[in-house]
C-alpha cells in the first residue's frame, strides 16, 4: 500500500466524490440508503454542509451552507461549476432515535456528534453501563457510514461509475 | 472531549499486529510503563502519555477500570505548560537589563541573548503548571478497530507516536483511501483501479 501521507493527499478526491455522491442520493433515492441499511429509517441532509471549488488542491471558491431551513440552490449552483461536497452535516434516524454529525470528506473524521440521550451516570457503577451504550450508538454511525462508502467505492471503481456521474449532472442540472 | 460528552468527535484507526498473549496484561503492562508523569515541578513543558479513563488524575491503571465488554478505555494525557508571551517578554527583558548592568557592557550577543531566553524559559517553566488536555479512547483489540476522541491534528500525532511506542503496533488512519484499500472487501483487480482513479468532473 501507499505511503499514508501520500495516500491521504493524492486521494483526498474520493471523500468528496462520495459526499457529493451522498448528497445525490439522499435527494433523488433515499429507498437505495435503505436497501444496504436494513436498520436505518432515514438519512438525511442537517444544517450544515461545506462545497469547495478546487484546482490542483488549490480552493478557488468555498461556500458554507448553514442554518436549519437554509436553501440549497447556491450549493447546486456550485457543483454545476466544477464543485464538491467536502463537509457535510447529517441526521440519521432509527426508529425514535436520532444521531446527529458532520463528515469530513478528506479524512472521514467524524465531529460534533451527537448520540440519542442515555441514562444520566449518577454513581460509579453507572460508567461502565454507559460506556458500552454510548459505543454502541457510535457504532450505529460509524457502521452506516462504512457501509454506505462500500456500496460508493464499489460503484466507483466499477464499468458503472459513468452512468452513476450522468444521474448525479443530470441532478445539478435540473 | 470525553466519550460520555453529549457532542464528541472521532478519529478512526485501524491496529495492526499482534500483542503477545494474555492481550489483558500486555494492555495493562504498557499502559503502566507509559503513564503521564507529573511535570508541575519540572522545567519540561510538555508531556504525553495514558491516563486512566476513570480518573485521569491519577496514574494508576487497574484492568477492571480499562477492559471494559470487549474494549479496552483508557485516556491519552497531553500535559502543556504555556507561559504567556507578555510575561515571558517582561522577564527576558528584566534578565537582560540586569545582565547588562553586571557586565558594564551596552550589548549582548546574538548568542547570548538566546541563552537568557533560555533561561527565562525554563525558571518560568518551573513556577507554571501544565494544563492537562485529556482525549479518551476505545480500543476493540478483536476488531483490529480503535476510535480516538478528537480530531485534533498535533492530538492525533502524539497518539500514533506513544501508541506505536507503546505496544509496538501499527496504528493506520482510516481515511477514504485506507478504508477503499484495507476495509471494504474490495478484490485485487477493484483495488488496481482504485490505485489509478482521478477525479471525476460532475459538471457539465
Amino acid at each position: 500500500m501507499l505511503d499514508v501521507s501520500v495516500s491521504y493527499n493524492r486521494y483526498k478526491f474520493i471523500g468528496h466524490e462520495f459526499l457529493t455522491w451522498l448528497w445525490f442520493t439522499i435527494e433523488n433515492e433515499p429507498e437505495k440508503l435503505q436497501a444496504v441499511a436494513k436498520e436505518l429509517d432515514s438519512l438525511t441532509l442537517g444544517n450544515r454542509m461545506v462545497i469547495e471549488n478546487r484546482r490542483n488542491d488549490e480552493v478557488l471558491e468555498a461556500i458554507t451552507i448553514k442554518g436549519d431551513d437554509a436553501g440549497l440552490e447556491e450549493g447546486l449552483l456550485a457543483l454545476k461549476k466544477g464543485a464538491v461536497v467536502t463537509e457535510m452535516n447529517l441526521v440519521q434516524t432509527i426508529g425514535d432515535n436520532i444521531w446527529s454529525y458532520t463528515l469530513k470528506g478528506e479524512s472521514f473524521n467524524i465531529s460534533s456528534l451527537k448520540t440519542p440521550v442515555v441514562g444520566q451516570v449518577e454513581s460509579g457503577d453507572d460508567i461502565e453501563g454507559a460506556i458500552i451504550e454510548k459505543i454502541y450508538l457510535y457504532d450505529q454511525v460509524i457502521q452506516l457510514i462504512h457501509t454506505l462508502f462500500k456500496v460508493f467505492i464499489k460503484k466507483r471503481v466499477s464499468d458503472s461509475w459513468p452512468e452513476t456521474v450522468n444521474h448525479i449532472k443530470k441532478w445539478i442540472r435540473s | 472531549m470525553g466519550l460520555l460528552s453529549s457532542s464528541v468527535s472521532i478519529t478512526q484507526y485501524k491496529v495492526e499486529g499482534q500483542l503477545p498473549a494474555p492481550v489483558n496484561e500486555a494492555v495493562l503492562e504498557g499502559l503502566q510503563k507509559n503513564s503521564i508523569v507529573d511535570i508541575d515541578n519540572e522545567s519540561e513543558d510538555l508531556v504525553s502519555g495514558w491516563a486512566a479513563f476513570e480518573n485521569p488524575y491519577k496514574p494508576e491503571f487497574e484492568l477492571a477500570g480499562v477492559s471494559i465488554d470487549t474494549q479496552f478505555v483508557f485516556s491519552l494525557r497531553i500535559d502543556k505548560k504555556s507561559i504567556p508571551t507578555k510575561v515571558l517578554k517582561k522577564h527576558y527583558f528584566l534578565e537582560m537589563a540586569r545582565r547588562l548592568t553586571e557586565t558594564g557592557r551596552e550589548y549582548l550577543s546574538k548568542n547570548e541573548k538566546s541563552e537568557i531566553r533560555e533561561h527565562v524559559k525554563t525558571t518560568l517553566s518551573l513556577r507554571i503548571p501544565a494544563t492537562p488536555n485529556i482525549y479518551d479512547i476505545i480500543w476493540n483489540y478483536e476488531a483490529g478497530q480503535l476510535w480516538f476522541f478528537s480530531n485534533l491534528k498535533s492530538a492525533n500525532e502524539e497518539l500514533e507516536t506513544l501508541f506505536s511506542k507503546t505496544f509496538k503496533l501499527t496504528l493506520i488512519r482510516v481515511f477514504p483511501y485506507t478504508r477503499a484499500n484495507l476495509l471494504a472487501d474490495l478484490a485485487e483487480p477493484e483495488k488496481d483501479r482504485l490505485a489509478k482513479l482521478a477525479p471525476t468532473a460532475f459538471m457539465g
